[in-house]
This record gives C-alpha cells, sequence and structure tokens, in this order.
C-alpha cells in the first residue's frame, strides 16, 4: 500500500502537559489511500498524537499534511485543509438536531453545490440518521450519536479523517457496522488515521498500525503482521 | 379597566427595554458561561452614542439607531477581545471581576466627557392618541413595535444562520466547535455584537423615552436585566424575553397600585421568591454533567 504518496507525515512528535510527556518523540507515515490505525493503552499517548495533528494541543516535532507545515495553524483551518473529524467521545452537539450538527460541519467547505449531494451519501450509509433529520443529537443513542459523527466527518469532505476511538462504549454489532463504514468510505478514496484501543477491529481493518506504549512507537507493520505478532497478541488481543 | 390596559402598555414599554439588554446577558453567558458585568454599562453607551449623533450630526432616528448599535457592537467586540479572551482558560472570578472592572472604567470614560446629566433631542415627534380613555405615544408603540422586531430577527439568527447554529453550538461544546472547521473566535465576537448592539438599542429607546442620560443610568437598569436574564433562566434566548416583560410588568404594576417607593423592594422579593421554586429560571434547564 505504500505506493501512493505521502499525505500526513508525523515526525519527532513530542506532547507534554506540563512536566508529564504524553508523547515522546514518535515518528510515522500515513499515504494516500490508507486506513493507518494507531493502537495501545490507556496513557500510551495516542489521543494525545491525534490531538497533535488536529491542532488543539501545543507540540514539539513536525506535522505536515499534503506536504505543508501544520504547525501554528488554527484547529479550523486544519479542517478546512482537509482533515475531516471524528472527536473523542463522538462531541455530538446534543442541543443541535441531527441536520444542524451535519450542516455546521460544513462551514468551511467552497464547493457548496455539492452539499447537497454529501447528505445524500451520509443518509444513504445510515438510513437510521434520516428517520431522525430532526431529533436533536443529545436524544440520539450511543451507536446513533457515533454514525452522526461519522456522518459529520463526511461533510466536512477531508480528503483525510481522523477518528478518535470510534468503537468507544459500543456494543460489538454496532462496532463492526462503523468498521465496515469506514472500509466503505476508505474504498471511496478518503485516507483514514484511526485510533483504537479495540485492537483485534482496528488491525483488521487497517493497512498499517503503530503499537504505542507509554509515550513511544513499541511495533509497526501491516494489519496483518501485527495481529500475529505474539508479543502484540499478549499485551493487546487478550494472548 | 382602563387604567389596567394603560399600565399594561406601560409594562410592556419598560419589558420590552429589560429584556433586550436581557438578551445581552443571556447570549454572552451561554457561549462562555460568563456574566458580563459591564453590560448595563454598554446600554447606557448606546444612550450616549444616540445623544452624540442626534445632537452633533443632527441625525434622523434610523441612522441615530444604526449609528449606536453599531458603535456599542464595536465596543463590545473589542471588550471581549482585549479584556476576556486573554482570561478564557482562568478561573470564572477573574472573569467577572474584570467584566465589573471594564463597566467601572466606561462608566468613568464617559464621565469624563460628561460630567453633568446631558439632554437627548426629541428624534420621533411624539402624538398621543387616546382610545377609549387609553393615552397611547407613538414613541411608546415604536419602542415595542422596534424590541419585538429586533428579538424575532434575533430568534430568527440564532435558529435559522449557521453563525446562530455555532452559536449553540459552543453553548453545547465549545470544544469540538474548532474540529468542525468552525473559528471559534469569530462566533464568539459574532455573539458579542449581537448582543450588545440589543444593550445599544435598548439605551437608544431608553434616552428617548427618558431623555435625561447620565454615565450611571446603566447600573441599576443593568442589574435588573440581569436579574430578568436570571429569571428567565440564563443562557436561554426566549427566557431572556420573558424575564424582561415579566420584571417590566411587576414593577409596573407595583407602582400602578402601590406607594412607587415599593416598586424594586415587592419587585425584587417575587423574583427572588420565583427563583427558589425554579432555581434555573422559567426557561432554564440544569446544564447537563459532561463525563
Amino acid at each position: 500500500m505504500s505506493q501512493g504518496k505521502v499525505l500526513l507525515s508525523v515526525q519527532d512528535l513530542v506532547i507534554s502537559y506540563g512536566n508529564i510527556k504524553a508523547v515522546k518523540g514518535i515518528s510515522f507515515e500515513v499515504y494516500e489511500g490508507e486506513i493507518v490505525t494507531l493502537i495501545g493503552a490507556n496513557g500510551a499517548g495516542k489521543s494525545s498524537t491525534l490531538r497533535g495533528i488536529s491542532g488543539i494541543v501545543p507540540y514539539k516535532g513536525t506535522i505536515t499534511f499534503e506536504g505543508k507545515d501544520l504547525k501554528s495553524i488554527p484547529a479550523d483551518k486544519i479542517v478546512a485543509m482537509g482533515i475531516a473529524q471524528v472527536p473523542e467521545g463522538r462531541g455530538i452537539f446534543g442541543n443541535l438536531t441531527v441536520m444542524e450538527n451535519l450542516k455546521l460541519a460544513t462551514w468551511s467547505r467552497k464547493d457548496k453545490q455539492e452539499i447537497p449531494k454529501d447528505y445524500q451519501r451520509v443518509f444513504d450509509i445510515f438510513p437510521r440518521l434520516s428517520e431522525r433529520q430532526g431529533q436533536l443529537g443529545g436524544t440520539l443513542s450511543g451507536g446513533e450519536q457515533q454514525m452522526l459523527a461519522v456522518g459529520r466527518a463526511l461533510m466536512s469532505r477531508g480528503r483525510m479523517m481522523l477518528l478518535d476511538e470510534p468503537s468507544m462504549g459500543l456494543a460489538p454489532v454496532l462496532v463492526r457496522e462503523i468498521f465496515t463504514v469506514l472500509r466503505e468510505i476508505n474504498q471511496s478514496g478518503t485516507t483514514i488515521l484511526l485510533v483504537e484501543q479495540n485492537a483485534n477491529m482496528a488491525l483488521r481493518v487497517a493497512n498499517r498500525g503503530y503499537v504505542l506504549e507509554t509515550g513511544t512507537i513499541a511495533h509497526t507493520g501491516t494489519g496483518l503482521e501485527l495481529l500475529g505478532n505474539p508479543r502484540v497478541k499478549e499485551a493487546y488481543l487478550g494472548g | 379597566m382602563t387604567y389596567l390596559f394603560q399600565q399594561v402598555l406601560n409594562a410592556l414599554q419598560l419589558g420590552s427595554i429589560y429584556a433586550l439588554i436581557a438578551l445581552g446577558y443571556t447570549m454572552v453567558y451561554g457561549i462562555l458561561t460568563m456574566i458580563n458585568f459591564a453590560h448595563g454599562d454598554l446600554f447606557m453607551l448606546g444612550a450616549f452614542f444616540c445623544f452624540l449623533a442626534a445632537t452633533f450630526l443632527h441625525l434622523p432616528f434610523i441612522p441615530t439607531l444604526l449609528i449606536a448599535m453599531i458603535g456599542v457592537a464595536i465596543v463590545g467586540v473589542l471588550i471581549e477581545r482585549f479584556a476576556y479572551k486573554p482570561l478564557r482558560q482562568a478561573p470564572r472570578v477573574s472573569a467577572i471581576i474584570t467584566a465589573l472592572g471594564v463597566g467601572i472604567f466606561l462608566e468613568n470614560f464617559t464621565l469624563v466627557f460628561a460630567p453633568y446629566p446631558q439632554s437627548v433631542p426629541t428624534l420621533i415627534k411624539n402624538t398621543t392618541w387616546v382610545i377609549g380613555g387609553v393615552s397611547i405615544s407613538s414613541l411608546q408603540l415604536i419602542i415595542i413595535a422596534l424590541s419585538i422586531v429586533l428579538m424575532i430577527l434575533l430568534d430568527f439568527i440564532v435558529r435559522k444562520t449557521m453563525v446562530g447554529m455555532a452559536m449553540r453550538a459552543i453553548s453545547w461544546d465549545k470544544a469540538i466547535v474548532p474540529l468542525m472547521g468552525i473559528p471559534l473566535d469569530l462566533v464568539i465576537s459574532a455573539t458579542f455584537a449581537l448582543g450588545t448592539s440589543l444593550g445599544g438599542a435598548a439605551g437608544v429607546m431608553y434616552a428617548l423615552a427618558f431623555p435625561v442620560i447620565d454615565p450611571y443610568m446603566g447600573v441599576l437598569i443593568g442589574w435588573k436585566a440581569f436579574i430578568a436574564a436570571v429569571v428567565g433562566g440564563i443562557g436561554n434566548i426566549r427566557g431572556a424575553m420573558i424575564g424582561g416583560f415579566i420584571l417590566g410588568g411587576v414593577e409596573i404594576l407595583v407602582a400602578a397600585f402601590l406607594p412607587s417607593t415599593y416598586r424594586d423592594f415587592v419587585a425584587f422579593t417575587l423574583l427572588l421568591v420565583l427563583l427558589i421554586f425554579r432555581p434555573y429560571g422559567i426557561l432554564g434547564k440544569p446544564r447537563p454533567q459532561k463525563v
């Protein structure tokens, strides 16, 4: 899969909160068209890495997207450059309707005439959201909220999508549904960077993975390689 | 009966001014969970902008109103940028003290230029009609109608436009908003501009209804409008409108049937009692605890 060009590059990334270093100088690339996953336990630095890319925490090191340095670019402009976000804990606006949640994500888009087509696409992928268009986000179930979070990211139409633990708190059947959708989204041309604790699911869907341990990259390889790696198996896949 | 009807009309006039000011408090609270205690003084600035435009530029009513609204909005946005924004991550009490300080600054800044009460020229020719024993002035009608138009406009902006949606999104979760590609600071500025311009409009109307203005006029009215916002449910836009009209109504009715010195005493007692039974205000809801 690494025949494409580098879309996102992270070099020597260091993220600290006060005296605590959450990410200790990691480097990795995401090639165009790939699904790459960062897996690891709580506190391994996965979410911090993602927050660094999104531009919501300060960092040392270099992050580039399509060759452009993202440092000192505000978070909203990073989305406008083409990085769509599915935030940790879904981040649905509970006081807004499903439709309003989707509409807001189109704020920075220039191609306004394409937007109706994308609503249709979101509703085709998630018919449940179509039924609930006028319902407040806060009244949706966890699974529906996750669908809405992914739908919103589709509406901001990035070339790349960042997802922070989309499987969190969902029943296994819903997790499978979400991951199937992620694969479809990827096949239609969106590059995906996926942070997950559910290593098993994430590695099955990903082309490549990085295993983070206490802020450094401990293992790397294709999804299948990591699934077969005995040490990864023991630590993250339940033996 | 005609006496009561007359008082209802007076209550609507006072209530719509309170409601317009209360909206400014509630909008800022809604997105930043901060009380902008300088808002009453922005209302005062609105009255002074009106005074300046009418006295020195000899402008008619509509341009005067627009100048006051835009002028106050600019001051409001600047206050947010330079006084409140640096404190966004600071403890809430710092922001409140800063807001009080900004208010005192505005009062004294105005005092430098207007040490004595100023009298605002008549901008609207006041005709009074007597219908069935009730006297209705054109000024009264204009104040009530204009306030209602402004409130409908605001309600529309908040409910139907992208920027209004973004304001509501901020009130739910500020941290997520930039991740949707929305410039947070721009939306916060827009909120301040809208909220304070309504305060400015209220200042103009007040100056027309009670044409002697001074730099401290915003203090008591500001507090009252703040209480109206709390009674309606702070952070809730329709609540602020309702709270404004309730406060106006209570004040006028008390003054109509009791000695007028009892007005504030009875009005505030009633509101305190109301808050015992509805601590979050009439339309307010307890904020959901986010985990």
